[in-house]
């Protein structure tokens, strides 16, 4: 996918003037962080739970080589393969070369993550192969030819009369008269025109919330059943997966599952959550006659061994992105690439380089909401200060502030130069500002002054005046 | 093709071993990891299963039902027809039913119920009503257990528009993973992959009421592309 | 009861030092009203946070080091922030990940180190404060104090002893002002929109006062507001506390309004 990350700061100027856009993030980002809320109370073992999901991930983590190759190992006993991708070339050639072989004209999507990061559509359709995403989020944003915005609500940033407006267009065999008001016709009109596309497809392509070491199995999550349909009834199932989806057991996998739909929907459990081990067995009556597992690397590798490996935690469940103030301002698109939120400010740059990606750690005020809602307990705005940090070492932060930062952190070192600028500035503006007890403007403030007043100081710093005071035997 | 994957995985594999900043894991410790899959140990089940027994039927019941399931009681075999037909006339819906290929299914007394019209097999698009059992089903959640197999075919859980459950009593536990216990033993073989058993299906559904949506403006709907309406016979065999 | 009062070194931070002074004199006040000697270390600046946040880290380490040099000989550090705070409590370990011998001289600062408002009820067990104040406040919890230190009900305890005062929460009262240190300049557009959204929490409970713990979250939220014509006032929790509002007029009001209302 291509990125617009390096334009994140004009995004989000576009975003935060968008008014549809504002209505719909208004309307969903409260319910999402209620429900987490009511879900999280009703379960006094959650935290428990989230220390245990972080040691489970750590384990597999620090026997990632071990796990994967268990994984593997399983799948190829259950009759599936696995395709070892180091990058999304090698993925999107693998995907395409399986589809040929079966002579695939269509094929059926599942909401997966992994298949934004490759741009699977687009290179499937260059294959003369037409990808159908079935995620009712994902169908809406494939009609209206644009990316997600969410991780788990991929039309976030969506009204209903978005979806009305698509359907109208796109759905061009039926009525155009039609009466379309309510969801839950709409919702009615998708599963229709779906339906028979499920049934017609070649191949059904899923991504994976994780994949069992003990089972060789890959697991998805959905309300919708989508993922079942399409990975039931092709010929063919591709599970999409990143390398750190995996972990030992299915008693490890319910921990993490306990934790899941909680963060990220406020469900106790999602409606459905399948397990799937290899093709079709000889007396099933049902089940593709082929499994395939992409076993993407991509840049995850080389977080191992760094302060961003924590990140490999990540189950994707979007609870950061959901409590998250900058997010809940700009929404999705604003991030520029396929993962937003305070994960995609800790990811992205680690997937596509800092250099692309270096506004999206900076965007943020470190309030710490991700990481305390976070089921992983990933240190996000921790590894958000570490991109900084190597932003700064490599010289890529702006020079203006840059400079700033120097000028202050030489008086912050050298304290008769701060008492003597400090004096001297607070004097000045204290003296400024004595009446009104604020500015409008100030020169060089222009970043505050644009939307906010900018209060006066009282005048004589602290320091200053605590020392006076003290002289007289006042303090 | 295959050469150049293999050395894909090696390649894939040594970097993580580079970042670990370690080789291939020594026998004992990869023998240890081992061991741990073969044990698999339970990690935290939350207490709120752990009931007295009527309590824990109760609390199954309870959450399926918050999850927008139905369930009815049968006080034995024979009235699993009759109650089949009595819900689906309720709703409105043909008497076509797809039973699962499963004796315990198929050998009710469905000739009782005349204008229920009953076939077993897979779930064609055409299929409105699917008839299945149960393997077990969680108090924790509501969850329940669908494995695959030649006499329970997925389709059936996820291609019509309503799905009909026989849930027997004895067959509620507590928590996911007694479920999964009860696949291993029922389901276990000796196996050539690394842990030497093998018990998966090649599909379980994990099945929480039916299927939803809140993808337009995060708002639930019921029905996205399974089934609209999940109703659970459950068959009192357990003596109170 | 204690026979020897602990020393206390109030490190007061950059922006108290050159904004606020009332609000040091304030913390004094209360450190002594609870029993403390205080003391203010002389050549104290900045924590570092700005630095440290923008990925300067080696500045950020040569600060830390002469900020933990300056503070050691006392038996607690207190600062009237949140988030200066939580740098020294917090972060100046993780600063010297690399260099055992600094690392332990930051943890062991670290441990002795509070928040104000936190100490005062936490360490010396403070219940309540001799204080007036006429008003219905709201308090905004900031990010570091609430979540990095914990600090939610300290603040509530002691100003439900204040009288005159009554308290009224405001929904969201959790989430960030839009402050950031220097994300409020670098990011205007976003800031602005996440201090306006915490403007209307505010005027939503009808409150005249609105109080916090950290100066830059109030100097944000002062500015929106007044930016916004709204007539709230705002001021640092401890000059409540204290019962030093007659000392100095509200964040960002000058002496005109001061004179007139009284
Ligand atoms: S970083 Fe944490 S909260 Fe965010 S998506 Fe990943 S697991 Fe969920």
């Amino acid at each position: 996918m291509l990125t617009t990350s390096p334009a994140f700061k004009q995004n989000a100027t576009t975003a935060l003037a968008d008014a549809g856009l504002q209505k719909a993030l208004a309307n969903a980002k409260a319910g999402f962080m209620q429900k987490r809320a009511r879900a999280v109370a009703a379960l006094p073992e959650f935290e428990a739970l989230r220390d245990l999901g972080r040691d489970i991930k750590n384990h597999t983590i620090a026997h990632l080589d071990f796990y994967l190759d268990t994984y593997a190992r399983n799948v190829e006993a259950e009759g599936g393969k696995v395709h070892w991708c180091e990058t999304a070339d090698d993925a999107r050639r693998a995907v395409v070369e399986i589809c040929r072989s079966v002579g695939a004209r269509t094929v059926t999507k599942g909401k997966s993550m992994i298949g934004e990061e490759l741009g699977i559509n687009e290179h499937l359709e260059a294959a003369g192969i037409e990808p159908i995403e079935t995620d009712l989020g994902e169908y809406i944003i494939q009609l209206r030819k644009e990316p997600p915005s969410h991780i788990i609500a991929p039309a976030f940033h969506l009204n209903r009369e978005d979806w009305i407006e698509a359907f109208r267009e796109k759905h061009t065999e039926l009525a155009p008269g039609r009466v379309l008001d309510e969801r839950k016709t709409l919702i009615d009109e998708a599963r229709t025109i779906l339906r028979s596309r499920f049934l017609a497809a070649d191949v059904g392509i899923t991504g994976a919330n994780m994949l069992i070491a003990e089972t060789g199995s890959s697991v998805i999550v959905t309300n919708e059943g989508n993922g079942d349909l399409t990975q039931t009834l092709p010929k063919v199932h591709i599970v999409l997966a990143s390398i750190e989806k995996v972990v030992p057991t299915l008693e490890d996998a319910c921990t993490i599952l306990r934790l899941l739909a909680r963060s990220a929907t406020g469900q106790d459990f999602s409606t459905y959550t399948t397990f799937s081990t290899g093709p079709r067995r000889a007396p099933d009556l049902d089940g593709p006659a082929e499994y395939h597992v992409i076993l993407l690397d991509n840049g995850r590798t080389s977080m191992i061994g760094t302060e961003f490996q924590e990140m490999l935690r990540c189950i994707r469940c979007a609870a950061c992105m959901n409590h998250c103030p900058v997010y809940g301002a700009v929404g999705g698109h604003a991030y520029g690439w396929v993962y937003p939120g305070p994960m995609g400010s800790v990811l992205t740059p680690s997937l596509i380089g800092v250099d692309k990606a270096g506004h999206l750690p900076n965007a943020s005020t470190f309030c710490g909401k991700c990481e305390s809602v976070c089921p992983m307990k990933i240190p996000l705005p921790k590894m958000m200060r570490h991109w900084r940090e190597r932003e700064f070492e490599r010289h890529l932060s702006p020079s203006a502030a840059r400079f700033g930062l120097g000028v202050w952190a030489w008086f912050a070192r050298r304290p008769w130069a701060y008492r003597l600028a400090t004096r001297i500035g607070a004097g000045t503006l204290g003296f400024a500002g004595r009446k009104r007890g604020r500015f409008g403007s100030l020169p060089l403030a222009g970043g505050w002054t644009g939307g906010r007043d900018m209060p006066a100081p009282e005048g004589e710093t602290f320091q200053a005046r605590y020392a006076r005071l003290r002289k007289q035997g006042l303090v | 093709m295959a050469a150049l994957e293999q050395d894909a995985r090696g390649r894939m594999l040594g970097r993580i071993r580079r970042g670990l900043r370690r080789g291939e894991l020594p026998e004992s410790v990869a023998s240890g990891l081992v061991e741990r899959l073969k044990a698999h140990p339970r990690n935290l089940i939350p207490a709120r299963s752990k009931l007295p027994r009527a309590e824990q039927v109760a609390l199954w019941k309870a959450n399926i039902e918050k999850e927008y399931g139905t369930v009815a009681l049968a006080a034995s075999e024979a009235e699993i027809p009759g109650l089949v037909a009595d819900y689906l006339a309720s709703q409105n819906i043909p008497a076509v039913v797809r039973l699962a290929p499963d004796p315990s299914i198929t050998s009710l007394p469905w000739h009782d119920r005349p204008l229920l019209s009953v076939a077993a097999g897979r779930a064609e698009g055409t299929d409105v009503v699917s008839v299945t059992p149960c393997f077990a089903a969680v108090a924790e959640t509501g969850t329940m257990f669908f494995p695959s197999g030649p006499h329970h075919p997925t389709t059936l859980n996820i291609v019509p528009e309503t799905q009909v459950v026989v849930l027997r009593q004895s067959r509620i536990v507590g928590a996911y993973e007694e479920a999964w216990d009860m696949l291993r033993r029922e389901h276990g073989t000796v196996g050539d992959g690394p842990t030497g058993t093998r018990f998966m299906p090649r599909n379980v559904m994990l099945v929480t009421g039916p299927s939803r949506t809140a993808d337009i403006e995060q708002t639930i709907e019921l029905g996205a592309h399974g089934p609209r309406r999940v109703h659970v016979i459950l068959l009192q065999d357990e003596q109170p | 009861m204690r026979h020897t009062p602990p020393r206390v070194a109030l490190f007061a931070t950059c922006l108290v030092d050159l904004y606020r002074p009332t609000v040091g004199f304030a913390a004094i006040k209360l450190l002594k009203e609870a029993g403390c000697t205080v003391v203010v270390p002389e050549g104290q600046t900045c924590c570092g946070q700005p630095a440290y946040n923008s990925g300067d880290k080696a500045d950020a380490q040569d600060i830390a080091r002469s900020v933990i040099a300056l503070l050691e000989p006392y038996d607690y550090v207190v600062v009237p922030s949140g988030s200066c705070g939580g740098m020294i409590r917090e972060q100046y370990a993780a600063l010297f990940a690399a260099d055992p011998e600094w690392k332990l001289r930051a943890e062991r600062l670290g441990a002795r180190t509070f928040e104000l408002v936190s100490f005062l009820v936490d360490v010396m067990g403070m219940t309540g404060v001799e204080a007036r104040y006429e008003g219905m406040a709201t308090y905004h919890d900031s990010c570091s104090g609430l979540r990095e230190l914990g600090i939610k009900g300290q603040p509530r305890a002691l100003l439900a002893t204040v009288a005159g005062l009554t308290l009224a929460e405001m929904e969201d009262a959790e989430v960030c002002c839009g402050f950031g240190g220097t994300f409020c300049v670098k990011y205007p557009d976003i800031s602005v929109r996440m201090v306006s959204d915490k403007v209307e929490r505010i005027r939503a409970t009808g409150a005249d006062t609105l109080l916090a713990g950290d100066l830059g979250c109030l100097l944000n939220m002062a500015g929106r507001l007044q930016r916004l014509g709204h007539t709230v006032r705002v001021r640092h929790v401890a000059e409540v506390l204290a019962g030093m509002t007659d000392a100095v007029p509200p964040i960002g009001e000058g002496q005109a309004r001061q004179g007139g209302a009284r």
